[in-house]
């Protein structure tokens, strides 16, 4: 093996260039699609208003403490998830290629509904969905399949309008990808989140000013306290903030392991999670007066609208919204171009995942891990995702790698770590060693109680929920194979890439500082 | 709006964008520690394994 003599040559591991650098980062992953399209109506429809008291408890004591668990493996442990677990325990590794392959597969449909923010940003300056969004959405611009007819529910005929622009979308990302932490993802960030966000106020305020936008905003925050009462709200809260943050699927604990060993960690996440939770307030404020005016001009109670979350908020309410609205092509390009934003800053860090992963285990450079892994998931994109049933295929998947992938990776993160493995007080101790703000020893709790136990519970009730009735009452074997098939991919995948040797050892690896601390003094300075 | 509508958006901007200047505060104020265990200097070799072979 030639291993140590190129080990000397080898460059140092990449570094954001300071905490702005990586807090930006880290907000630009964090705030996503789901920001936008998924917290407006999550709220509205669970309690409006009283949402907010689950949903800042939810923030405190879940997001925060997981958000800061990912933080402390990543930067404790340095590397992507298959090396910061398996130096935590060895056969911890098929752990973090499974949230690898979770990454692998979001990437894959994430970068179709870039695409598709990036088709209709060009179209809102033509209002080019006409009268009928909704058709034009799936009929004109998707040309979705109609398997209620006997359609096919996979096929290969290629839509040209969403195939350019996803091959665009794989472009840029690459290219930032192969420019590195410093010079790519970061610099991407510190560029289009401002962008993103100055975009998204001048929206907003747009948005309030319109005739119904205190009638949207009365439907949003009018508070039905006998919600609180109700189990589910609760868990929809925790669903939102464990979603909305990124957490627990290796984006944050790969960021965070291009942070200087002596580097503030949980004083950056309480501004990036609060960052993240702010932006959802503002697009929920934007959406629902936007809302409140599609209400108004239409002459119905804003209860009465249909599409509240997720594409067809996106891609069919909204074109309704600013088909009505003076200067609608403005409005328009502001919400797709903030929507492609907000995607592509959270896309690039998730593929980060994938791509560290496999240059700390099979020894690729940077640029060699962007081009196969890039090409083997822009391969994949366009074939699954630029076709006419690209829209089945992606809600099918999304569902799949989300509420169950996600959500799995999760519970078994907390569970290994804070009951099986005793990591708990180590990584406590590694946060407070190397940060200004002190976490305290609710944090157990946290971790070790309240988010695996809620979310067991939500991976439970969901897995119960699909196994009975078909999701969206979609062909029951086609979710077979593009459902249950994408877990089988997780699971297998992470096995696949547990087996081969690593191409450098990961394991002659010694965490600092030292734990117990006691003994770190003590040995380091017998050994001076 | 009404008015329990108008006070819940307050409350609720209050918490969270006072959360959020509330900590980016507390970062300026404290951005590092000032004291830190002994050794954690970035030793690159021991990290990092990834050969840049196009370099």
């Amino acid at each position: 093996m030639s291993a140590p003599s190129t080990q000397d040559t080898s460059p140092p591991r990449e570094q954001f260039t300071g905490q702005v650098g990586f807090i930006l980062s880290a907000i630009g992953s964090a705030v996503g699609l789901g920001n936008i399209w998924r917290f407006p109506g999550v709220a509205y429809e669970n309690g409006g208003g009283a949402f907010m008291v689950p949903y800042v408890i939810a923030l405190l004591t879940a997001g925060i403490p997981i958000l800061f668990l990912d933080y402390a493996l990543g930067h404790r442990f340095r590397g992507g998830p298959p090396t910061a677990f398996r130096r935590v325990k060895t056969w911890l590794e098929s752990l973090g290629w499974f949230q690898v392959m979770i990454c692998f597969v979001i990437a894959i449909y994430y970068a179709a509904v870039i695409a598709w923010a990036l088709s209709y940003f060009v179209y809102s300056f033509g209002l080019q969905w006409g009268d009928d969004p909704a058709a034009f959405f799936t009929g004109d611009y998707l040309q979705l399949s109609d398997t209620a007819n006997g359609g096919p529910w996979f096929s290969l005929d290629f839509v040209p309008a969403v195939l350019i622009p996803l091959v665009l979308v794989w472009v840029a990302t690459l290219a930032v990808l192969a420019g590195g932490v410093a010079k790519g993802i970061e610099k991407a960030n510190v560029i289009f989140l401002p962008v993103l966000v100055i975009a998204f106020s001048v929206l907003v305020v747009r948005a309030i000013f319109l005739d119904g936008a205190g009638d949207g905003l009365n439907a949003l925050f009018t508070p039905d306290w006998g919600a609180l009462g109700d189990l589910n709200v609760w868990i929809a809260a925790y669903g939102q903030i464990f979603f909305s943050l990124s957490v627990a699927f290796g984006i944050m604990i790969t960021y965070s392991s291009y942070r200087k060993r002596k580097a503030n960690l949980t004083s950056p996440g309480l501004v990036v999670a609060f960052s993240n939770s702010g932006f959802e307030m503002l697009a929920g404020i934007g959406v629902f007066a936007a809302l409140g005016f599609l209400a108004h001009e239409q002459g119905v109670a804003v209860a009465d609208l249909e599409g509240l979350t997720g594409p067809i908020l996106s891609f069919v309410t909204f074109p309704a919204v600013i088909s009505q609205m003076p200067a609608g092509a403005l409005f328009g390009a502001l919400f797709f171009g903030s929507l492609a934003l907000a995607g592509f800053t959270s896309l690039i860090s998730i593929l980060q995942v994938v791509s560290a992963s496999f240059q700390e285990k099979f020894g690729l450079s940077r640029r060699q891990a962007t081009l196969w892994i890039g090409l083997v998931a822009a391969a994949l994109s366009v074939i699954g995702m630029a076709t006419t049933t690209g829209l089945i295929a992606l809600d099918t998947i999304d569902n799949w790698s989300n509420q169950i992938g996600i959500v799995a990776s999760a519970v078994i993160m907390c569970i290994f770590f804070v009951w099986l493995l005793h990591k708990g007080p180590e990584l406590r101790y590694h946060l407070n060693a190397v940060s200004t703000f002190q976490v305290g020893r609710w944090w157990y709790a946290c971790v070790g109680v309240i988010v695996p136990a809620i979310l067991a519970y939500m991976l439970v009730s969901r897995i119960v929920d699909l196994v009975q009735n078909p999701y969206e009452k979609y062909d029951e074997t086609y979710l077979l194979y593009a459902g249950w098939g994408t877990l089988v991919v997780l699971v297998v995948g992470a096995v696949v890439l547990t087996l081969p040797r690593w191409r450098r050892s990961p394991d002659e690896f010694t965490p600092w500082p030292a734990f117990p601390p006691s003994v770190t003094t003590t040995s380091k300075e017998a050994a001076r | 709006m009404t008015t329990p509508a108008i006070m819940l958006m307050v409350l609720s901007l209050l918490i969270v964008w006072g959360g959020l200047v509330v900590s980016i505060f507390v970062l300026r104020a404290r951005p590092e520690r000032a004291d830190y265990p002994a050794g954690g200097d970035d030793d690159h070799r021991e990290d990092d394994h990834v050969v840049e072979h196009d370099t």
